[in-house]
């Protein structure tokens, strides 16, 4: 197992040098001078902005440019944001926010979504499990603006029972409950309808059938022998999942004012900040890696046919 | 259902399913391909002829939608004001649904908003299905470092959230069209395909009667397209109608954060985004949008699970 | 404490060899489908005595693995449906039980034995705790304990290695080694009766021999009663005292091992005789029965076997068999000899 993980790492090198490399060109490729909007509609002084072209490194070739920031990068060099931030700082200051965003709306796609699922597995064809279908179906159907707007209208400016917006000075983590349970709501469909398929799917197996036989109380026969081999699948899901949650948390940041990684990035993206947008995607990009090797591991311990390979 | 009584029966007792098997056999004398028998079992579904309904009537509204409304969408009638409430008893008019911020009939741009997303998605479908599945095919089919090239080229590219890379390619472009929507997403989103079509082309191509096609002289082209496409097509087509949807989706949400379509591009994504700054004082601009972009995702999602279904039974 | 296998029957409530354990008696089975409806079991009736061994025998369909599974109250309700009968177990009609005393009776004094030991084993568990489960869920061992009865329980059927192989996984074990798994899960808590469906289909000829052995000689020990399902005449011969026959749903015909080989009573049972190849009919086209297994959403009237039996008369058409005392020549009674033929007489002695 240990060399399997290290084979893994040592091929994500690669792939992690190339998806950098193409965000890199990616974002610098963007039109327009960043450099002289930082002088808004006022024309720069030409010797003023050669200058702040220099000391931003953005007067070399783009090739050169692109072998400095990686050069950077190992360093543990993120670059400046046009403003002179570090960029290192932006992110070290967005990311807790998403993250906790991210594992709250984890946490609820998981525990409800599985717990939705494993009732509607068990009752296939009755009327909760019919009803799952037809509202997880409706779920991931609805766009996440406009599920956002609803659960903002209804559940804090109709029922009053949380604050609409994040505040951003002050964010406590129960102003967090409802952005999470917007953006855990479609990944939450699908956790529900993987389960209650893979649930239903296994009730059929032959190993059930022998459970019974053994004389094994239900909960046993569904707590271990069924929910062991029916979360395979959902486990994939879920792990891929969490990097979606990540990154993918732009529009539900923006609705509910949550100053993290979905906010900073449409900003910087907004106002061309190359450095900026891609040091948030080299972090994105990590995560995403290193949740898929999680993935893969986890997979192997749930199911002992699988080899390492 | 015949599966739950294979169910109760161990393996060696199978003989109700068998015996329902052989009965309809016999009632169906031609030989069926399978996707004729996919459209059969298809034809049956309740799910299907719901979703294939909607569809037909979107691409109406997309082909041709001064059928459904004389009114024009992008004129803002002072008459009729900011934000007039719906007249729900005058039909197909302009004030059906009510007006907009800008006095525009929400009717109307509700109509006309269908252009941008079923183009959208049709395209984006068949542009990932197109670049993906051939890139699949050829990894697949040729393996060793042809393989390991393309496949940690997709990696790379997968790597990348599809949203957050759109907004990036799309913010290079300065005026943007459902083409440029299309570009972006084309880019980003083939990955998937080629993943899907690689694995189906792996199991596909040591099949017998590929090894038989070879052993019998066929060229490499011909086995490609006329023995392993067919054959592991499904799973391709399975994903890609599911994704449809998904872009919809994708568009409606880059338009709402500005980054998408742009005026006078009539999209659902920019009047949601319009609509939710007056979303107190007229929750139906926001409701008519944001209903009708829902169904539509709605629509090819059910579209995706009944060909799913019908294509693949042992994912069901 | 007393280990669970070694040989303290007498401490244990056992039934003495020979007095009846299990008593099907009239059972009707079906399954409800979209189809219509599917009578799987007609009206069985069957007895099985400690230490003592049945073989049911018949076809796909007959009905012979539904009966064990409602035996083992495993049967998918819906869509099975028991319209009608008892089954007695040691004097207790086991239908009229609440579903937590039917729960203490599987696996602890009824065990199955099923077909397919890699499908019916859990892929995701080991094998040592799948077989501790046992002890741990009826006994209330500890983990640690019921892992050292799992490696006895793996010894005592013959796994080489147990104490090394008893955290490997089902894939991991040969057809052969993981069935003795599925015998030594049933053994576990020595119960009175063991009903095994098909236990040696899917394995090898030469490993079916060896598993077969062990299961009858761990039988003889514990002095179990055991249900042999199956529909290999073959397997039968050596191990069965009697022999259940069924189709479609029904028993046609019962009859000591040696009685039933030496002279069937049902032309069904001859028919299945006569289609066992045999060495001295080299060459010879090799007898099948015409026709097939019949359609249980639509049993023939009458006789059920009537549209493949040679000698069907118009009253085989029209009129269900009962099944009937077989006699000898002379008419006196041959003991344990039933048959479900309106024409046995004819069969046997004609």
């Amino acid at each position: 197992m240990g060399r399997y993980v290290a084979r893994r790492l040592l091929q994500m090198i690669p792939v992690f040098l190339g998806t950098v490399t193409i965000i890199f060109f990616m974002t610098r490729m963007l039109p327009g001078d960043p450099a002289a909007a930082m002088w808004g509609d006022k024309a720069a002084d030409p010797a003023q902005l050669a200058a702040f072209k220099h000391q931003m490194g953005l007067d070399v070739s783009k090739w050169q440019q692109y072998l400095n920031y990686m050069g950077d990068l190992f360093t543990g060099d993120f670059g400046t944001t046009m403003g002179g931030r570090k960029v290192t700082d932006v992110i070290g200051e967005a990311f807790p926010v998403t993250i906790q965003l991210a594992l709250l709306a984890f946490a609820f796609e998981l525990v409800v979504g599985v717990a939705i699922g494993l009732f509607a597995g068990l009752r296939r064809g009755k009327a909760f499990d019919k009803s799952t279908l037809v509202l997880t179906l409706l779920l991931i159907s609805i766009p996440v603006p406009v599920l956002g707007f609803i659960f903002q209208n209804v559940f804090a400016i109709q029922l009053g029972w949380v604050k609409p917006t994040v505040q951003a000075q002050h964010m406590t983590f129960d102003q967090l409950i409802l952005p999470a349970v917007v953006l855990g709501s479609i990944s939450l469909a699908y956790v529900a309808r993987l389960t209650r398929t893979s649930i239903a799917e296994n009730l059929k197996a032959d190993y059930m059938r022998t459970a019974v036989a053994k004389g094994l109380p239900r909960r046993k026969v569904i707590g271990t022998h069924l929910l062991r081999n029916s979360m395979i699948p959902v486990v994939t899901f879920l792990g891929t999942d969490l990097g979606a949650l990540m990154g993918g948390a732009i529009v539900t940041e923006g609705i509910f004012n949550v100053q993290g990684v979905g906010n900073a990035l449409y900003h910087a993206i907004g106002r061309s900040e190359g450095a900026t947008v891609s040091g948030f995607v080299v972090v994105l990009v990590l995560v995403f890696l290193f949740a898929s090797l999680l993935v893969d591991l986890l997979y192997a311990v749930l199911d002992p046919r699988i080899r390492y390979a | 259902m015949p599966d739950m009584i294979e169910k109760t029966a161990p393996a060696g007792e199978n003989a109700i399913p068998a015996q329902r098997g052989t009965a309809a056999e016999a009632k169906a004398e031609k030989p069926r391909s399978l996707g004729l028998d996919a459209w059969h079992d298809l034809r049956k579904r309740p799910v299907f002829v719901i979703s294939a309904v909607l569809i037909v009537l979107l691409v109406l509204f997309a082909i041709a939608p001064s059928l459904f409304t004389s009114v024009d969408p992008r004129a803002g009638d002072l008459r009729n004001h900011y934000l007039t409430k719906p007249n729900y008893l005058h039909f197909f008019q302009g004030d059906w649904f009510g007006y907009d911020g800008q006095g525009r009939s929400i009717y109307a741009r509700m109509i006309y908003g269908a252009r941008a997303s079923v183009v959208v998605g049709i395209c984006v479908t068949a542009g990932v299905t197109v670049l993906g599945g051939l890139l699949g095919m050829i990894a697949g089919y040729y393996g060793g470092w042809v393989d390991t090239i393309v496949s940690r080229f997709t990696d790379m590219v997968f790597g990348i959230p599809l949203l957050l890379g759109a907004l990036v390619i799309l913010n290079a472009f300065q005026v943007r069209t459902v083409w440029s929507v299309v570009f972006a997403l084309v880019v980003l989103g083939w990955t998937q395909m080629t993943r899907v079509m690689r694995g189906s082309v792996i199991t596909v191509k040591q099949s017998d009667y590929v090894t038989a096609a070879k052993a019998l002289g066929a060229g490499t082209g011909r086995i490609m397209f006329k023995h392993i496409l067919p054959n592991a097509i499904a799973p391709v087509i399975v994903v890609a109608t599911i994704a449809l949807g998904g872009y919809i989706a994708t568009e409606a949400t880059l338009s709402f954060l500005g980054i998408g379509l742009q005026d006078p591009t009539i999209s659902w994504g920019i009047d949601i985004n319009s609509a939710q700054k007056v979303i107190r004082q007229a929750p139906f601009a926001l409701f008519f949008p944001a209903g009708m972009l829902s169904v539509t995702v709605l629509a090819f999602i059910m579209l995706g699970d009944a060909v799913r279904d019908a294509l693949d039974p042992k994912l069901r | 404490m007393t280990t669970a296998l070694e040989k303290t029957t007498a401490a244990k409530d056992r039934p003495v060899p020979g007095t009846p354990l299990l008593e099907v008696r009239d059972l009707h089975v079906e399954f409800k489908t979209r189809d219509g409806v599917a009578k799987a079991v007609n009206g069985v009736n069957y007895s099985v005595a400690a230490g003592e061994t049945l073989a049911v025998l018949g076809e796909s369909g007959s009905g012979k693995s539904v009966t064990a599974q409602t035996i083992m109250g495993i049967l998918d309700m819906p869509p099975g449906r028991i319209t009608s009968g008892e089954i007695l177990f040691r004097g207790q009609d086991m239908l009229k039980m609440s579903g937590e005393e039917r729960r203490k009776i599987r696996g602890r004094k009824i065990a199955m034995i099923f077909q397919d030991a890699l499908s019916s084993l859990n892929p995701v568990l080991s094998v040592g705790y799948q077989l501790g489960e046992m002890f741990r869920v009826h006994q209330g061992l500890s983990k640690k304990e019921a892992k050292a009865k799992a490696i006895e329980l793996m010894d005592r059927v013959r796994i080489p290695a147990a104490a090394q192989r008893v955290n490997d996984y089902p894939h991991q074990f040969s057809g052969g080694m993981r069935q003795r798994i599925m015998i030594a899960m049933a053994l576990a808590l020595e119960p009175d009766l063991i009903i095994a469906d098909e236990p040696t289909t899917a394995l090898d000829v030469t490993v079916q021999a060896q598993v077969m052995d062990l299961l009858a000689e761990l039988q003889a020990e514990y002095h179990m009663g055991l249900i042999l399902i199956t529909h290999d005449l073959g397997v039968v011969a050596d191990v069965a005292d009697k022999i259940a026959v069924m189709y479609a749903g029904r028993i046609v015909e019962t009859a000591p091992v040696h009685d039933l080989y030496a002279n069937p009573a049902h032309p069904y049972t001859e028919g299945l005789l006569r289609s066992i190849p045999r060495l001295d009919q080299k060459g010879e086209e090799l007898y099948a029965i015409k026709g097939l297994p019949p359609n249980l959403y639509k049993v023939p009237a009458g006789c059920a076997f009537n549209p493949r039996c040679d000698a069907a008369t118009d009253l085989c058409r029209t009129e269900s068999p009962a099944l009937h005392q077989v006699t000898d020549r002379d008419g006196a009674e041959l003991a344990g000899r039933k048959s479900a033929c309106h024409f046995w007489k004819e069969t046997l002695h004609g």
